[in-house]
């Protein structure tokens, strides 16, 4: 039986604590096969993961931004 | 207090001045930081202030090598540990009751388990480029305010100081799969907040 989205979101945060069971692994690829939101959503989980090291790893990095006077605009483009 | 101009240059950290000032520097970040993980100012100022001060005092065994920020970091994280346990012995830390505020997570699913149509996760880009926009941080920052005190305390413990669930567990005294359900719901809802938030200004 096809996993629901909420259970499939259940399983990808897990992965971001612990290894998943070959069968939890199986239902989650089989779902995230079919199903685009979900995709973006293990994205987003795994980004949100990312964030904490980043938050770290950037403290020294802006700092030095902060010392050389940063000319960047605000009206970016992306 | 010195007015020596500091050259903005990695081996200048072995300057005990420019070491000053670069502590100052990184003071405001700490102290976001600090007030997300104990969300409570004095308590956060009590850290930063500490850990600054044992910065200070360890200064000669750090003999200025590169990441001397992410050094000082590493020592807020032992701060903010300690005061938090400290304030987990005191009682000021709210009992994981279960409160299942599950509102904000059943907002996002139909009742058949699939997306709401005004919840569906989309593309935030690439994390690279995410994390150079400040204003993610900011509404990083706003959602994780919005979160209630052991969720965001749970999640930032796992996310933020790179704690093992099986720590977080010893640490706060839960039982792992209580953890994973806590972390489950933070997860959501951030994702749903910096969406809200931060996609619909960020690509304004």
């Amino acid at each position: 039986m096809m996993m629901m989205c909420k259970e499939a979101t259940r399983l990808m945060s897990l992965k971001q604590d612990r290894r998943l069971t070959f069968q939890e692994r199986l239902s989650l690829r089989l779902h995230l096969a079919m199903c685009g939101a979900c995709r973006e959503c293990d994205r987003q989980f795994s980004l949100l993961n990312q964030a904490g090291q980043r938050f770290e790893a950037d403290l020294g990095k802006r700092l030095a931004n902060d010392e050389s006077d940063t000319t960047a605009p605000d009206d970016r483009q992306g | 207090m010195s007015d020596e101009t500091s050259s903005s240059n990695d081996t200048a950290v072995a300057n005990p001045t420019t070491r000053m000032q670069r502590l100052a520097a990184v003071r405001p970040r700490l102290l976001s930081f600090a007030r997300l993980q104990l969300r409570d100012n004095a308590l956060a100022e009590d850290a930063v202030q500490d850990a600054l001060m044992a910065a200070i005092e360890k200064d000669t065994s750090f003999a200025g090598r590169s990441g001397y920020e992410t050094w000082v970091f590493g020592i807020l994280k032992y701060k903010i540990l300690d005061l938090m346990r400290y304030q987990k012995r005191q009682g000021r830390l709210q009992p994981f009751d279960d409160d299942s505020d599950d509102d904000a997570i059943d907002r996002q699913f139909q009742h058949n388990g699939r997306w709401q149509e005004n919840a569906r996760p989309a593309s935030w880009g690439e994390p690279d480029q995410v994390f150079e926009n400040e204003n993610f941080w900011h509404v990083f920052d706003a959602c994780m305010i919005t979160l209630p005190d052991n969720t965001a305390r749970v999640f930032s413990l796992r996310e933020l100081m790179g704690l093992t669930t099986e720590e977080i567990c010893r640490e706060l005294d839960i039982k792992e799969n209580n953890c994973w359900v806590i972390l489950h719901r933070a997860r959501l809802k951030l994702r749903d907040c910096l969406q809200q938030g931060w996609l619909k200004e960020g690509l304004a």
